[in-house]
């Protein structure tokens, strides 16, 4: 029985070249290395690292005492009582607040000057001063926290001096806003949660580089993609069986990540946050079909901008360049939320990115959100496919230097 | 057999090729002579149709080898200029490799990878990886792999490029095997000791065009030069280019 009654020679060609390939790389150390450990553990350990940071600074934020160091601390007893009631630490005055400022000795400092009581016994305003620096990384939470106390206090301190009067304090609170908060927790990690997509996306790119350039730019710098063109095969079976090696190299990839998310995601404190975070095997799986057109359609273009690099240093160069391409959804919808609709999900990339956001956010995808993201991606991965096989067939490509 | 008639091809500005014909016999080894940039790897890739000519025809065992590019690859062994291997593959795979593209499977296949490597006499470097081979045995799997699918016709881009003496002569009664099998051999070459050597018929190319094309008696005749290098040079117009 002749096997290629079976399988029509096209396909036989497309599947030598495939097998040919995948053997030829799984004995290449530096590819399985990267392709199989670094790309996939890459992402759930900078994931873990971002969790954790997230983690502390809103910790950070809501229960530890904030210490400032306090210049004429004895002009104001009673201020420093009541900030102190609040969680500020007073810390022993420093020489200068300017250079403590700028010594980074510390985030703030407050000063009360030696007329502060008499303005105060006159009723007049007593002016304390901040003293910061608003270009510095973490100024911005003890500024705001230094602040809102200072008001709290002066409020109370209004209040009294109203009563004392007469008045009733309500009089300076003709509209009080009332916080109803609808974020979930889960919406409240929004900006970690809008990161996790691109993990997904970079592992694809990580597991399929190394194949996408060795079976294109690699092959010619090695001198045997012309003898290999010359074999009584069309063009676009041969970059059919590359295409089909990079991508499964490019989904293994993707699959051990999935699985390192899923163990990661076992590990992480989440409940301190107060958000749930799935990344169960439902998750698994729904992001692996989401992806599935994606990685087809990232491969198809790295191996497209690889086959006209003319060396393997040009194409890694074009390949650096390309893979920052998929950030710009992740930033932007962190930096502007917008409102999914559904023609969004048609998006490749932003597809992927709602969808997945969505998945991890713990609500459903509709029906239709994952049908319009899978056809969206499919027709920009099968164009990719029809423009690498035009690309291909150029007589340009299969001559050396 | 290899016909061309009338070949034409240009880069840019660059008229590569510019009418070229001749006919390459079965049972015949004929050299393409001529010195660097003459357009003879232009005219080799054409007829192994990796380019396509700008006008002009070939034909390869009566198959249109312009329009019917696959099925003429079936009659052609081609060993191109660029003539690297898969250094992680073996020699083996690398053999097995190409004869599966030319549809070779099974039992069938498996012999002929055999024969390729007891024909070569590389049984010892079967079973290892290309890394590291020398010379004689790149050319040596090169030439199988070129040669696995049993084609009629041998077309060879300076073949004995790099090679040392013992790889020469090896490559040499190699080609006169083929050529004794009946095989149409067609290669090219800037160096006349490779040519006289070897060669039944010498197609000379100078600035894209055929100048000349004889024996090696012919050529002499023709010139009136009473030795082969002087007939090249004469009809060439300068031995720029060429190697003894």
């Amino acid at each position: 029985m002749n096997r290629r009654f079976i399988f029509p020679p096209h396909l036989c060609a497309v599947w030598t070249v495939y097998l040919k390939e995948v053997r030829e790389n799984l004995r290449d150390r530096r590819t399985v290395i990267n392709a199989l450990v670094t790309g996939p553990l890459l992402g759930p350990v900078l994931f873990g690292l971002l969790f954790s940071f997230t983690l502390q600074r809103q910790l950070a934020d809501a229960v530890k005492p904030l210490p400032v160091p306090v210049i004429g601390a004895a002009y104001a007893p009673h201020l420093i009582h009541a900030l102190e009631a609040q969680g500020m630490v007073v810390k022993p005055p420093p020489r200068n607040a300017r250079a403590a400022i700028r010594a980074h000795v510390a985030q703030v400092v407050l000063v009360i000057p030696s007329d502060y009581d008499r303005a105060w016994d006159a009723g007049e305003p007593s002016g304390v001063e901040l003293y910061y620096d608003s270009s510095r990384q973490g100024s911005h939470t003890p500024v705001t926290r230094l602040k809102r106390m200072l008001k709290t206090y002066a409020g109370l301190v209004v209040a009294q001096r109203l009563f004392v009067r007469g008045i009733s304090p309500l009089i300076l609170r003709p509209v009080v806003p009332e916080d109803r908060d609808l974020a979930t927790p889960q919406s409240r990690s929004a900006l970690m949660f809008s990161i996790l997509p691109y993990f997904f996306v970079l592992t694809v790119f990580l597991g399929g580089m190394y194949l996408a350039i060795d079976t294109t730019a690699g092959e010619r710098e090695r001198q045997s993609l012309e003898p290999l063109l010359v074999n009584p095969v069309s063009r676009g079976a041969i970059l059919s069986g590359k295409i089909a090696a990079t991508v499964s190299f490019a989904l293994v990839s993707l699959t051990l990540s999935i699985i390192a998310f899923s163990v990661v995601g076992r590990f992480l404190p989440v409940e301190k946050l107060d958000v749930i975070l799935d990344l169960g095997p439902r998750f698994a799986l729904f992001v692996l079909l989401l992806m599935l057109p994606l990685a087809v359609l990232l491969v198809t273009l790295q191996t497209i901008v690889s086959a006209f690099a003319k060396s393997y240093r040009e194409a890694q160069t074009y390949l650096s360049i390309l893979m920052l391409l998929p950030v710009i959804p992740s930033l932007l919808l962190s930096v502007m939320p917008l409102r999914a609709r559904t023609w969004m999900y048609a998006v490749p990339l932003l597809g992927q990115q709602l969808g997945i956001m969505d998945l991890v956010r713990g609500e459903t995808v509709s029906g239709v959100e994952v049908i319009a993201c899978l056809i969206g991606s499919s027709v920009a991965a099968l164009l990719a496919i029809l423009l690498a096989r035009e690309l291909y067939a150029s007589e340009r490509l299969a001559v050396s230097a | 057999m290899i016909e061309t008639s009338d070949l034409h091809k240009t880069f840019g500005n660059v008229q590569a090729v510019s009418g070229v014909s001749f006919t390459a016999q079965n049972g015949q080894i004929t050299g393409l002579l001529g010195p660097n940039g003459a357009g003879k790897t232009t005219t080799l890739r054409m007829l192994y149709t990796l380019m396509q000519p700008d006008s002009g025809s070939i034909h390869i065992d009566g198959i249109d080898a312009v329009h019917e590019t696959l099925a003429a690859r079936q009659h052609l062994g081609v060993l191109p200029d660029a003539r690297g291997l898969y250094k992680r593959l073996t020699a083996r795979e690398n053999i097995d490799y190409f004869a599966r593209l030319h549809g070779l499977s099974g039992m069938a296949l498996r012999k002929r990878v055999d024969a390729m490597i007891e024909l070569l006499g590389m049984q010892d470097i079967a079973g290892r990886r290309a890394e590291g081979f020398s010379q004689g045995q790149r050319v040596k799997v090169t030439l199988a792999r070129a040669l696995v699918h049993q084609p009629q016709n041998l077309i060879l881009d300076e073949p004995g490029n790099g090679l040392d003496v013992m790889a020469t002569r090896a490559l040499r009664d190699f080609l006169r095997q083929q050529r004794a099998e009946g095989r149409c051999v067609l290669f090219s070459s800037h160096i006349m000791q490779e040519v006289t050597a070897l060669c039944d018929r010498i197609v000379v190319i100078a600035r894209g065009r055929v100048v000349a094309d004889g024996t090696a008696d012919e050529l002499r005749v023709r010139t009136g030069a009473t030795n082969l290098e002087d007939a090249f040079v004469s009809l060439i117009g300068t031995s720029e280019g060429l190697a003894q």
